[in-house]
């Protein structure tokens, strides 16, 4: 009886965090997140939430994940948002670093590959699951997932984040080959906000980047702009 | 288990307001998008309640079938918010003495001689009565803004309770990772109580074009 006088939540399935403080004073900073990116020919799409939740308090609502690591490359972040800004910083300069010695951008796959680097020889102490994105003159558009663990692999298109897991079947079934920039910023949009539509981590606005030879054409979909999913029903 | 998050309950000259949102979460899913939170006891009492949906089910059940029975005795007696306020907090406290919560924290509201009645219960048995009653993140994020609303004016008009309401579910939308745009009010006056909904509040996502990289 002793136990169930100190733990009489224990007759309940409660989460790690304690009763006795609220959440958001044990909680780490999370981008809990829907991040998103898909290849096209001659570039990218990549796309994310805004919503960076201490436990269940949005901490920021119109947080930028896609963050810039080159001209021609940017990356997603989600997981621990101390984490991924650390690692995104630390690529960021080495990769300049880089581009002084090589004369030239460096490829995707050498960002990619410098990320998969750190998250992997780290891996015990990190919370960071990264897409890489962006364009080279060598294989163009190219989208480099590299999750928990510290793996790297290069896909035709990827999603992360907490609010990944929802649109799974979405992405599945509607994917295809060939896609153009337009179809592929409205593949992005769509599922991304079919993913802050369900996942409590994920929301606020969808920001889109598309990437390419030319740079990078930023767009902006406000929470009030997204498609409504709310189907309305009243049964008395 | 399914949950709900804050339940609001302002005062206003003449009656009050309880507010909460229609989802029912499971973890940090949205799940349910059409979960009803408040309910009418009777034409002088609303009920609102946070936390666990399926003990806010059977709480409700309950008391429906007591003002059923009540109805039946037909002595011209029917629930008032502060007998039903009594009633609850002694049931919460039990249940929690006997180790075995209801896990909710609830907000009582209604008209009783004439005079407004806010009152907050919950899953330990806590219970008390203000001028301004807010639950779960609510209590942290739109308690100040209702304090701050009544210390300027101690008596609103029903459409400024409105308001006032909407705003603070606004700000709860912006910050509350378990809510969701999509909300019923409960209102009592000396004409009735009844529940309106569901509404949306207007959202605001201008700033998201000021922000710049985190780095730059």
């Amino acid at each position: 009886m002793a136990s169930t006088v100190l733990h009489p939540a224990s007759l309940r399935s409660h989460n790690l965090s304690s009763d006795l403080s609220p959440d958001w004073l044990t909680s780490e900073h999370s981008t809990g997140t829907s991040i998103m990116a898909v290849e096209f020919d001659g570039g990218v799409v990549i796309g994310a939430d805004s919503r960076t939740t201490t436990g269940a308090y949005i901490a920021n609502r119109v947080t930028d994940k896609l963050t810039k690591v080159t001209d021609h490359i940017y990356c997603c972040r989600s997981g621990s948002a101390a984490d991924t800004q650390a690692i995104a910083d630390l690529v960021n300069y080495h990769l300049n670093f880089h581009q002084m010695e090589l004369g030239e951008e460096p490829l995707v796959k050498t960002a990619a590959t410098k990320f998969k680097d750190f998250c992997y020889y780290n891996r015990d102490q990190l919370s960071a699951g990264i897409i890489v994105a962006g364009w080279d003159k060598l294989k163009g558009g190219q989208v480099y997932s590299v999750p928990l663990g510290g793996m790297c692999v290069r896909q035709p298109f990827t999603i992360g984040g907490s609010g990944s897991t929802y649109v799974y079947g979405y992405v599945d079934s509607t994917f295809k080959k060939g896609m153009t920039k337009e179809e592929c910023l409205d593949f992005t949009a769509r599922t991304l906000t079919l993913a802050m539509h369900r996942d409590g981590s994920s929301g606020g606005v969808v920001r889109l980047a598309a990437i390419s030879e030319a740079g990078v054409e930023k767009k902006l979909i406000k929470g009030n702009e997204l498609p409504n999913l709310m189907h309305e029903f009243d049964y008395q | 288990m399914v949950t709900g998050t804050s339940v609001l309950g302002v005062k206003f000259d003449g009656g009050i307001i309880l507010a909460a949102d229609m989802l029912g979460s499971y973890g940090s899913l949205a799940r349910f998008m059409h979960c009803p939170r408040l309910m009418k006891v009777n034409d002088s009492t609303v009920m609102g309640a946070g936390g666990d949906y399926a003990d806010f089910q059977y709480i409700k059940s309950v008391i429906e079938q007591r003002v059923i029975d009540e109805e039946c005795m037909n002595d011209g007696f029917q629930y008032t918010p502060k007998s039903l306020f009594s009633w609850l907090t002694r049931i919460m406290y039990n249940r929690r003495s006997r180790f075995n919560p209801l896990w909710n924290t609830i907000v009582v509201g209604g008209l009783q001689d004439g005079e407004p009645f806010l009152g907050y219960v919950d899953k330990i048995g806590t219970a008390f009565k203000a001028p301004s009653v807010c639950s779960g993140y609510g209590a942290y994020i739109a308690q100040p803004i209702l304090r701050n609303a009544l210390e300027k004016q101690p008596n609103l008009t029903e459409q400024q309770a409105k308001e006032l309401i909407d705003q603070c579910l606004t700000v709860l939308h912006y910050r509350d990772a378990r809510s969701l745009n999509k909300y019923q009010i409960a209102i009592v006056t000396k004409d009735g109580a009844r529940i309106e909904g569901p509404i949306s509040s207007a959202t605001n996502w201008d700033i998201a074009e000021r922000v710049g990289f985190f780095d730059e």
